[in-house]
């Protein structure tokens, strides 16, 4: 059934039930391709694999329930303005993807381009910030610098005086960036993949990987039992290393804990999206009103999703100083995600050493933007067997020959 | 006395003290001890909110922490308003002003009602499957719109202007709750001499117990053995009582978060006084006292001002003497209500009926019921509730044998006290990882095996009855004690009468006449989420709870739950075919209840967000009118503008002084790392890409550090004061960095090297002085060192003294002049730099500061790590491949210099760049191209790294990082700009002033 504004109030005046969104079935004895995470990249593959390539026997096998990973776990922040050219083509790709995505899908996916505000708090931010500009301006993306004044304009509720231990020298301004919800991009998938025949099966953990004598991967052994596969994508974020370790091969991964909060839900405050890397935080607010703060990983690798409550303290500590009116706001609900993070904090796409074995992770702390752009090229690359243009530099290999992508690199280390 | 629903005994009110508040806007009377909650109630006041998507009008639902209906916004003017405080925890002072949130005009008239209408359009996700089109619509048309419905009150909207404070403690046995199971724990383990905390969230100790009347404990009434418990507790000098105190959190190795309130409740809170105070407990064993939440009943009309929990009626009743109502009805599955049908009627209120759902309740609390003659009826339901602002009616069913139900009669009322039974507040638990156990039974899950030094008692455990709870106390404080430590005495065991106890409940939607639709039955109450919600959420395919949590917002509101997730549970559970522990909870997570910011950012604000480092020169700096700049922690003197300057005349000043004279220039922020024992060389060899060993004493070298992947990560000059002792300096950001780096290398990789390892940055402070007149300046003061040329050339360092002071002095140049850096004790730091700038004076040299350094380091193409490099350069991109001991057998980042990407042709390499505008002085930032006009996506050659005016050449400088760019040398790249074309530049050798370095070997 499409749904519409239309199907809703037929819906109200009829009192008929919805069709249930995807369907939960049991598992086939194997599959085209097997792809083990159905989160928002394991889901946006699957569905690209049905509506790009036809390969419609395909299983997204999930341990918890869809969308209970880091995509139903983030801070939902989009943006594009990435500083090498490469990642500039990923991240605009998936905003591409964005603009049409709601439609795509028959779904709300409330993506909203309400701008992404970065703060420069030191001369050396300035640097990195007006470098990103000209990079991005260079690759065609939008991204604009702002003067104090200007970035108050924007979002008036920041703290652009003197009075704070970093002042606010400036902003980068990206009005393509913004947010969308995030259960509703796992959910969208998942009805869109499922209503083209795609299977996926929750409460299905994978435990093992089987390869065949010549070394070839044939399948996965999962908690329902083995199930059999041409071709099997790794989508795992935080728990990739365990599932490639399954087929012995070793990620140049390091799982750590990120946390987020959100306050009690207040009416419209805060219009925009604003980051700052300097002191470590930042913030907008969701349609339900709610402030949706976030920061930086917890120090020590771990798979635990609750985090040190020191992590959330100076989160706060940096949101209160540059957004004082919201001190007295409060807390309503602190989590953590596990997220995967490359040594060039760039994801890795594509090939393993093991025939028929595919790896998507490396998301680190900012995956959700990609979702649709990643799931789409890894579709690509799962149906073709080989990479698709814009993930053909994130080679797992790139660690071997020094071809790194290195994201953190502009903001790396000042004098 | 002035209401009718105001009776004249609690045990929480002070009836001398009267107080008047305002609740939008008008006047009320209530008195020290109340809520506001309580306050209106008294005055016959139940409407106090409106729900978040249907704006349905909602009464006070509960009587604590738990209430999701009645939200207000509680100001003082002046930066001290708070939105979406809980009626039932604010407590009245005088001249409160509290507002109704959410509806608009009034609380009464509210416009948003219409939604209410429109409900059957508004079902579970209901936005996830409209406002799709046209593809902009969303972000420009129904957002803003569906934003300002939502949201429940306001931000405030000024800065905040109290102060929060924070402490750290430690102690033997945190107990969490001061109930009767709490205060009794605290008891048995204050008398052992344990070091005991108790917290409540509540402003006064014993919990549940304050609501009671008739029980007896020991002979004695309730009320005399409470206060007896807690003033026996306050003699205990190492027992701390926290009232007004929640713990919000429970982390991992028994840390608690507890956040204590200091001020809002009081009229005029003291001067300076902190507003709240974050308290960060390591305890070694914890007591969870937390108690149980009652349940709401789920049937139609269940949300009408007027219907609450029964408990809570009680709590008005005998906490504050405010009576909910005239004519009540109750409506129950378990006995605990039934005390308080006994106690309303007692205190004039007429009983219409108990409904009970049960088909034969046996128990004390029956029994008391009849006996007073107050109509049962078993076996029968509410089926749906009537009145607009307040109930005035409910339509009661009974429960046939074969289950179904009839419509039997509607009965008159202006309140209904409803209750489910009980749901243990297993949140704590639960955040400590603990693993709940399901009593079927009893339908609810209780604690099960502890992940941590923890125990639970009482309600919190599912212990209803007050005697097993006080027992469970005294035995739980007796057990952490020795567990902690300490030699405990058995407390004789307590006799409790006249309790009665929940005993039972009910979770889920209450049967209802076939053929009936559930209707508004709410389950979250804040959030509008319906049993039709939960059950067609299941039918969309739904299954997991956190998906039915998430698609229906149930649980999701700012109580997050915990009157509801039972109820969804149970409803989810039955629409799935599946018992409630198959389906399970949703994750407990911190904080219990929603916890102020400033609380937990305490005092980092301002000044103290970060702490400040300055140098020993730092005020003669500020004195001499420098301004600063951050430079990581540190504030380092940024320029020194005389009288008018802007910053571009200043460093151009500054930089002619010191190649024509001389410069004074505080370099105390560099990283100083000392580096000792008999493997120090070796130690540098295996850290730095240079060779270390053949470095004479009294020699300086500069070092370069990379990562493991091959990537300069600093640099800095090393000095060899011994044999086995180096002075290695680094960047001013990167000294805690490189500290930990080596490190990690010596504790992991090379633990076989005997080195130590000493930050010794703070110990000295560092004074540049740079120029042709540098050595002229030092002379003076200089008595032991022989500062000529041939006895102290370029790169190296001598230990002797300065005014006096005990130095280190390097000779190094990092502006291209004959250069020196004085290294003195910070203690004397400032003496010295006042010295040495008497002398510079009558030189004619100047005090310059950061930008100059910048400028004039890159005159000489001189690198600063972070802003030539980026983490991706490699030294032989910086055309320094000089720097690498070609015949060292390893050191960190060599392996990673063979890979094919580190050998390629096109990596950047570090040039200069010539604008053919002499004037234009490109962005940092700027990239690379190789036409004016490149097309959109076209690749860049590279960036411009550092770009000045420069006074010494009279024109524009730049440093690059260009593709091939040593072979390109001559070519004529475009660099961009933000606001225009790009503009041509030649590509030229990075060293732009005294190539042969005279200068510097002056
Ligand atoms: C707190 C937080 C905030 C964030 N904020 C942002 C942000 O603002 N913007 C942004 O772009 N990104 C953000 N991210 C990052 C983003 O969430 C991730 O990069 C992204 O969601 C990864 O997508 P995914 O679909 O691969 O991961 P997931 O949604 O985690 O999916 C992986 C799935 O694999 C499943 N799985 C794991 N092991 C197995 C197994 N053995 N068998 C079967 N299934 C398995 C997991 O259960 C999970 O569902 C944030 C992350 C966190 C934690």
């Amino acid at each position: 059934m499409k749904f519409s504004a239309y199907a809703l109030l037929k819906n109200a005046l009829t009192g008929s039930v919805w069709p249930e969104q995807w369907s939960s079935p049991e598992p086939r004895a194997s599959y085209d391709v097997v792809i083990v995470g159905a989160g928002g990249h394991g889901l946006a593959t699957a569905y690209y694999l049905a509506s790009e390539h036809g390969i419609r026997n395909v299983a997204v096998l999930e341990k918890g329930w869809l969308g209970g990973g880091n995509t139903g776990r983030n801070t939902t922040i989009i943006r594009s303005n990435y500083l090498w050219e490469e990642s500039q083509k990923l991240y605009e790709h998936a905003v591409k993807l964005w603009e049409g995505l709601s439609q795509e899908l028959n779904y709300n996916v409330m993506y909203s381009p309400r701008g992404v505000m970065m703060l420069a708090h030191t001369l050396h931010d300035v640097q990195s910030a007006k470098r990103h500009i000209h990079a991005n301006r260079l690759g065609g993306i939008d991204n604009e610098w702002l003067t104090p004044e200007q970035a108050q304009a924007f979002c008036p509720i920041l703290n652009v005086g003197p009075n704070i231990r970093y002042p606010v020298l400036g902003a980068a301004l990206q009005r393509r960036g913004g947010t969308a919800r995030h259960d509703a991009v796992a959910w969208g998938y998942a009805r869109a993949a499922s209503k083209r025949g795609v299977h996926i099966i929750q409460n299905c953990e994978v435990t093992g990987i089987r390869r065949a004598p010549s070394g070839e991967v044939i399948g996965v052994e999962t908690g329902k039992g083995f199930i059999g596969a041409k071709r099997v994508g790794v989508v795992a974020a935080g728990h990739t290393s365990v599932l490639m370790g399954m087929a012995d091969v070793r990620m140049p991964l390091e799982s750590y804990p990120l946390q987020a909060l959100v306050s009690e839900p207040v009416k419209p405050v805060m219009p925009c999206v604003v980051m700052s890397n300097t002191v470590h935080a930042y913030m907008s607010q969701s349609d339900k009103g709610e402030l949706v703060i976030g920061a930086g990983t917890d120090a020590y690798t771990s798979y635990s999703q609750t985090g040190g409550l020191h992590i959330s303290a100076h989160t706060l500590d940096a949101i209160c100083e540059l957004f004082p009116v919201v001190r007295r706001m409060k807390m309503l609900r602190n989590w953590g995600g596990i997220v995967d993070v490359t040594p060039d904090r760039s994801p890795i796409i594509g090939k393993t050493p093991v025939e028929g074995l595919f790896v998507n992770c490396g998301w680190g702390t900012g995956g959700f933007k990609a979702t649709p752009g990643s799931g789409h090229v890894f579709a690509h690359t799962l149906a073709t067997g080989e990479p698709y243009a814009i993930n053909a530099p994130f080679t797992l290999d790139r660690f071997l020959t020094g071809r790194l992508i290195d994201e953190a690199a502009a903001a790396a280390v000042a004098h | 006395m002035s209401s009718a629903y105001r009776l004249p005994h609690a045990t929480c009110i002070d009836y001398t003290k009267p107080l008047r508040f305002t609740f939008d806007g008008k006047s009320y009377q209530g008195f020290h001890g109340d809520t506001v909650a309580s306050a209106l109630l008294a005055q016959g006041v139940h409407l106090m909110g409106r729900s978040f998507k249907y704006h349905r009008p909602r009464g006070v639902m509960a009587a604590g922490a738990e209430e999701p209906n009645a939200l207000l916004d509680v100001s003082r003017g002046g930066g001290r308003s708070v939105p979406n405080l809980r009626a039932t925890q604010v407590e009245l002072y005088d001249g409160l002003v509290v507002k109704s949130q959410n509806r608009f005009p009034s609380l009464r008239f509210d416009v948003g009602a219409i939604n209410d209408l429109l409900a059957p359009l508004f079902g579970a996700g209901f936005y996830y499957k409209t406002f799709m089109g046209p593809r902009k619509a969303w972000a420009h048309l129904y957002e803003p719109v569906i934003r300002h419905a939502a949201g429940l009150g306001h931000a405030p909207s000024k800065p905040d202007p109290d102060t929060y404070a924070n402490q750290f403690a430690h102690c033997d046995v945190l107990i969490v709750g001061g109930g009767a199971a709490g205060l009794a724990a605290a008891l048995s383990a204050g008398r052992s001499g344990a070091r005991v905390i108790v917290a409540d969230e509540q402003a006064q100790w014993g919990g549940g117990l304050l609501a009671e009347r008739g029980v007896e404990i020991d002979g004695q009434p309730v009320q005399a053995w409470l206060a007896q418990t807690v003033r026996a507790l306050q003699a205990m000098p190492h027992v701390r009582l926290l009232s007004r105190t929640t713990a919000f959190g429970y982390f991992q190795q028994n840390f608690i978060g507890l956040v204590e309130r200091l001020t809002d409740h009081l009229a005029h809170p003291p001067q300076g006084q902190p507003r709240e105070r974050l308290w960060q407990v390591r305890a070694k064993r914890v007591i969870l006292a937390t108690g149980a939440i009652e349940r709401p009943l789920v049937f139609s009309g269940n949300d009408r001002p007027g219907v609450m929990l029964a408990g809570a009626a009680r709590q008005f009743l005998n906490r504050y003497g405010a009576l909910v109502g005239k004519s009540v009805l109750v409506f129950t599955a378990d006995d605990a209500a039934y005390q308080a049908a006994i106690d309303l009627a007692q205190a004039g209120a007429t009983v219409m009926a108990i409904v009970d759902l049960r088909e034969n309740p046996q128990g004390p609390g029956i029994e008391a019921a009849r006996a007073l003659s107050l109509p049962v009826l078993t076996s029968h339901v509410v089926i749906e509730t009537f009145g607009r602002l307040r109930i005035n009616a409910a339509a009661l069913g009974r429960i046939g044998p074969d289950g179904d139900v009839t419509p039997v009669k509607i009965e008159q009322c202006d309140a209904l006290l409803m209750s489910g039974g009980f749901t243990p507040s297993v949140h704590l638990f639960s955040q400590s990882r603990g693993k709940l156990h399901y009593d079927a039974d009893r339908q609810i899950f209780v604690p099960g095996i502890s992940a941590q030094q923890e125990c639970s008692i009482g309600a919190a455990k599912g212990t209803f009855a007050l005697q097993e709870s006080v027992q469970e106390g005294f035995a739980a404080g007796a057990e952490a004690a020795e567990q902690a430590g300490f030699k405990s005495q058995t407390i004789a065991p307590s006799r409790v009468r006249h309790d009665v106890p929940s005993c039972a409940g009910f979770s889920g939607a209450v049967p209802r006449p076939k053929g009936q639709r559930a209707g508004k039955a709410f389950v979250d109450f804040q959030n509008d989420v319906k049993v039709t919600d939960i059950i067609s959420a299941t039918q969309e395919g739904f299954k997991s709870i956190e998906h039915v949590k998430r698609y229906t917002t149930t649980g999701m509101a700012t109580d997050q739950g915990k009157t509801s997730n039972m109820n969804a549970l149970a409803v989810a559970a039955d629409a799935l075919g599946r018992t409630i522990p198959d389906v399970g909870l949703t994750t407990f997570r911190m904080p219990y209840t929603p916890v102020t910011f400033g609380s937990i950012a305490g005092l980092a604000r301002g000044d103290l967000f970060d702490p400040v480092r300055k140098t020993p020169i730092h005020g003669w700096a500020q004195h001499h009118g420098a301004l600063f700049e951050d430079v990581g922690l540190w504030k380092r003197a940024h320029y020194f503008p005389q009288k008018g300057e802007s910053l571009h005349q200043a460093v151009l000043r500054e930089c002619r002084t010191v190649r024509s004279k001389a410069g004074l220039f505080d370099a105390s922020t560099l990283g100083k790392i000392e580096i000792v024992g008999p493997d120090a060389a070796e130690f540098l060899n295996r850290l730095y890409t240079n060779a270390w060993s053949k470095l004479a004493v009294g020699r300086c070298r500069y070092g370069v550090m990379l990562n493991e992947q091959g990537f300069v990560m600093d640099d800095g000059v090393i000095g060899r004061l011994a044999d086995e002792r180096f002075h290695v300096t680094t960047t001013t950001t990167g000294a805690p960095r490189v500290l930990a780096h080596m490190e990690d290398y010596l504790q992991t990789e090379f633990p076989e090297l005997d080195v130590w390892l000493t930050s010794t940055t703070e110990q000295w402070a560092v004074i540049a002085v740079q120029g042709p007149l540098a050595r002229q300046i030092l002379q003076p003061f200089v008595t032991d060192i022989d500062l000529s040329p041939d006895a102290m050339p370029h790169m190296s360092v001598r230990t002797g003294h300065i005014c006096g002071v005990e130095t280190r002095l390097f000779r190094v140049s990092f502006t291209g002049e004959l250069g020196f850096e004085v290294n003195v004790p910070s203690g004397q730091g400032r003496m010295v730099w006042e010295a040495l700038w008497a002398e510079a004076e009558k030189h004619g040299a100047c005090a310059y500061g950061t930008e100059a350094m910048h400028v004039l380091r890159a005159e000489k193409g001189f690198i600063i790590v972070g802003q030539d490099t980026d983490g991706t350069v490699t030294p032989a991109d910086l055309g320094m491949d000089w720097v690498i001991g070609q015949t060292k057998p390893d050191f960190v980042g060599k392996r990673s210099l063979v890979r094919a990407d580190m050998r390629k042709a096109d990596r950047p390499q570090f040039v200069g760049l010539q604008t053919h505008d002499p004037h234009f002085v490109p962005d940092e930032g700027a990239q690379v191209v190789a036409v004016a006009e490149p097309a959109t996506g076209s690749a860049a050659l590279g960036f411009v790294t550092s770009a000045y005016d420069s006074a010494t050449l009279g024109r524009s400088i730049a440093l690059a990082l260009v593709a091939n760019g040593r072979a390109r040398k001559g070519e004529t790249v475009y660099l961009t700009r933000l606001d225009g074309q790009a503009l041509p530049a030649t590509i030229v050798d990075p060293v732009f002033y005294d190539k042969e370095g005279a200068r510097l070997h002056a």
